[in-house]
């Protein structure tokens, strides 16, 4: 993030991210913290996808699946579930080989595919394995079906598990303060290693391939390589998330790997500004916020103007969720926080704009 | 072979469901490139109107069959008037953006009325109240009832309603010289907005009709059931080859047959390792395939490889 360019404004920065979690605790409680947990997870999906949407432009609706991908190795290698305990070094990088894996098989066969209907098998692709999991305990049970795994174990490194409490000098660190610092260093890294492939030859293959792939293989670059490339990447930081997800929770099910959590995470993406990292993490953190926000303020309020709860507040909280994508939308298309490649874009002369916009009609020619 | 006479019963019966949803998405597709992903909602949206109007008109005593028509109507009506509304709201202001935009919206207004629908008929599942007994047939072993009779026959009707009105009338005209080249129509005088308005309502209105038939098949209606009859619809669609009226009406019978003759043997083919709960999947499977083999779908003209 090109915020804080200044070595005085990073460690201001940073001591905020540190003691963060302790200021949230004070002041907002313990419930907060994990909420905050939750944002940093899925802001490394956003980061994820974000690779596959908003670098190479590969529109993808079933990105989701990496994600129970991991939570599931994880899941399976570390409960009670077949007797395994693999230690966290060991299942957290299989996890993300496993995903990686999938992504490429998904990848190979339809990146020749355009947009549409790209986004299209992709979503199949993820209801495709969310019902795998969901049947898959008969005959031989595997997933435990719809029930999921519980009793997960914690994340762990050698004797010092992140699941359990510590008491320091007086100072007492809870799990979720814990599992905070984990992931805000994941999230950290997978910030920066983003911020690398965006200047890297790889990053701008996929820049050049989101704007034009003939022209982008007319100079050279092996757009399918590149793009199974983009896939596999994004499909790791997904297992990886997912293994850290499973981790977190100990209980993993079908129910958390839905059509509605890839949508929201391309959400995270689309609404934050497309290519972005800044962006990406911008959306990341008001699509988790808010809707904690609505949720716990829309009974009370109700409450308080009417006298009585008469409109059930989860649904009402999706339906400002839904109806705050359509606005954004419309009003800045490209994102709350776009990249300036894409800024320049959307700000671009007429000849420009035309030619971007022949994509709407072009469909039959 | 009473078993393959049942499946395939079934499997028309849901696919002439598919094939009027599916010619709502392929319409949008052809003239505006665009994947109208809150069809699947406007059918549940159909239903429940349906249902609403036709419990209400039977407690005031209306006759059976008058009652069964004016809901039907009636949900036609107000099907046609949202159609019309999603397209002027999440659509047309960004008919010129990139194609990320519009699926976003069309993402936000399918959580919009799928939530709506859950706030005035609640979480549960409502019981469609079709006045008539519908008396079942031996046919062949197979046992078939009115109401899937009736959905077979009127999806016929209503299919070559639509193909007549595309065909041959001004209004088909125009639709197939915008979905031809845009451009070209409005130098020729043709209303593109209007043309434009005019296919979100007909595919409107078909989603209504089709939400009142999976509903009097079931007897059951639910504020989810739009979602993945939209996701099979719109396999479907892609089965025939997007934007060909012919290939959604084809795909969305193929699809149906395919599935309810694969739930009834999966069981067989895999020795039992995989059951009829994994019926969805095969949707998706064709879909994939389909994708890969041959992009441009059965009936679909070649697709030029643009990005």
């Amino acid at each position: 993030m090109r915020l804080h360019r200044s070595s005085s404004g990073r460690f201001a920065f940073a001591a905020v991210l540190l003691v963060l979690p302790f200021v949230i605790d004070a002041l907002l409680g313990h419930g907060w913290v994990r909420i905050a947990d939750f944002a940093l997870l899925y802001i490394m999906l956003a980061l994820g996808l974000n690779i596959v949407v908003g670098y190479a432009g590969l529109l993808d609706l079933g990105y989701i699946a990496f994600f129970a991908v991991g939570a599931y190795t994880y899941a399976l290698l570390g409960s009670p579930q077949f007797g395994l305990h693999w230690p966290m070094w060991v299942v957290l990088p299989l996890g993300a080989l496993i995903a990686c894996g999938f992504g490429v098989l998904l990848g190979a066969p339809t990146l020749k595919l355009r947009g549409d209907y790209l986004a299209i098998v992709t979503l199949g692709f993820g209801e495709i394995i969310r019902i795998f999991l969901n049947n898959l305990n008969t005959p031989v049970n595997i997933t435990n079906g719809p029930q999921g795994i519980s009793a997960i174990d914690p994340l762990q490194i050698g004797s010092f598990s992140f699941g359990s409490s510590y008491e320091w000098l007086g100072f007492r660190v809870d799990d979720v303060h814990l599992h905070y610092y984990l992931f805000l260093a994941f999230t950290l890294l997978v910030i920066f290693v983003s911020r690398r492939l965006e200047d890297s030859r790889i990053g701008r293959a996929w820049v050049a391939i989101r704007e034009d792939e003939v022209a982008a293989s007319a100079m050279g670059i092996n757009t399918r390589n590149i793009k199974l490339l983009a896939f596999a990447m994004g499909a790791t930081f997904g297992g990886i998330s997912g293994g850290l997800f499973a981790g977190f929770q100990g209980f993993v099910s079908p129910e958390s790997f839905s059509l509605m959590e890839s949508v929201m995470v391309l959400c995270m993406v689309v609404l934050g500004g497309m290519g972005n990292v800044g962006g990406v993490v911008l959306g990341g953190i008001l699509l988790v916020v808010l809707p904690e926000l609505f949720r716990n303020a829309a009974g009370p309020v109700q409450q308080a103007l009417i006298g009585r709860v008469v409109l059930d507040p989860e649904s009402l909280r999706m339906l400002m969720f839904g109806m705050a994508l359509i606005l954004v939308m419309l009003w800045r298309p490209a994102g709350l926080w776009p990249s300036t490649q894409r800024r320049r874009e959307f700000a671009a002369e007429d000849s420009v704009l035309q030619q971007e916009q022949e994509t709407v009609y072009d469909a039959r020619k | 072979m009473e078993i393959l006479l049942q499946q395939i019963i079934n499997g028309l019966v849901q696919g002439s469901v598919y094939a009027l949803v599916a010619l709502g998405y392929t319409m949008v597709y052809g003239i505006l490139g665009l994947i109208n992903f809150a069809h699947g909602e406007v059918v549940m949206i159909g239903a429940m109107i349906a249902m609403t109007v036709l419990q209400a008109l039977l407690t005031a005593a209306l006759t059976p069959v008058l009652a069964v028509l004016l809901s039907l109507l009636a949900a036609m009506a107000v099907c046609m008037a949202l159609g019309y509304s999603i397209e002027r709201i999440a659509y047309r202001p960004l008919r010129n953006a990139p194609r990320l935009a519009p699926l976003i919206t069309a993402i936000g207004v399918s959580i919009v009325l799928q939530n709506l629908a859950m706030m005035i008929w609640g979480r549960e599942y409502h019981a469609f109240p079709l006045p008539f007994n519908s008396t079942s047939h031996q046919l062949g072993g197979a046992i078939v009832n009115d109401v899937q009779i009736a959905i077979v026959i009127i999806a016929l009707l209503i299919m070559s309603t639509l193909m007549w009105l595309v065909h041959r009338t001004r209004m088909g005209r125009a639709m197939r010289a915008v979905s031809e080249n845009p451009a070209a129509a409005a130098l020729m005088g043709v209303d593109i907005n209007r043309v434009i308005s005019v296919t979100f309502m007909l595919g409107s209105a078909l989603a209504a009709v089709a939400g009142f038939m999976v509903s009097a098949n079931y007897g059951i209606v639910h504020y989810y059931m739009g979602f993945m009859l939209g996701l099979k619809a719109f396999t479907a669609a892609v089965l025939g080859g997007i934007g060909n009226l012919r290939g959604a009406m084809l795909g969305g019978v193929l699809l149906g047959l395919i599935e309810s003759l694969g739930a009834g043997y999966i069981g067989d083919i895999t020795g039992g390792f995989l059951g009829s709960n994994y019926q969805d999947v095969f949707a998706f499977f064709v879909l994939i395939a389909v994708l890969i083999l041959r992009p441009s779908g059965l009936l679909g003209e070649k697709l030029a490889e643009r990005a």
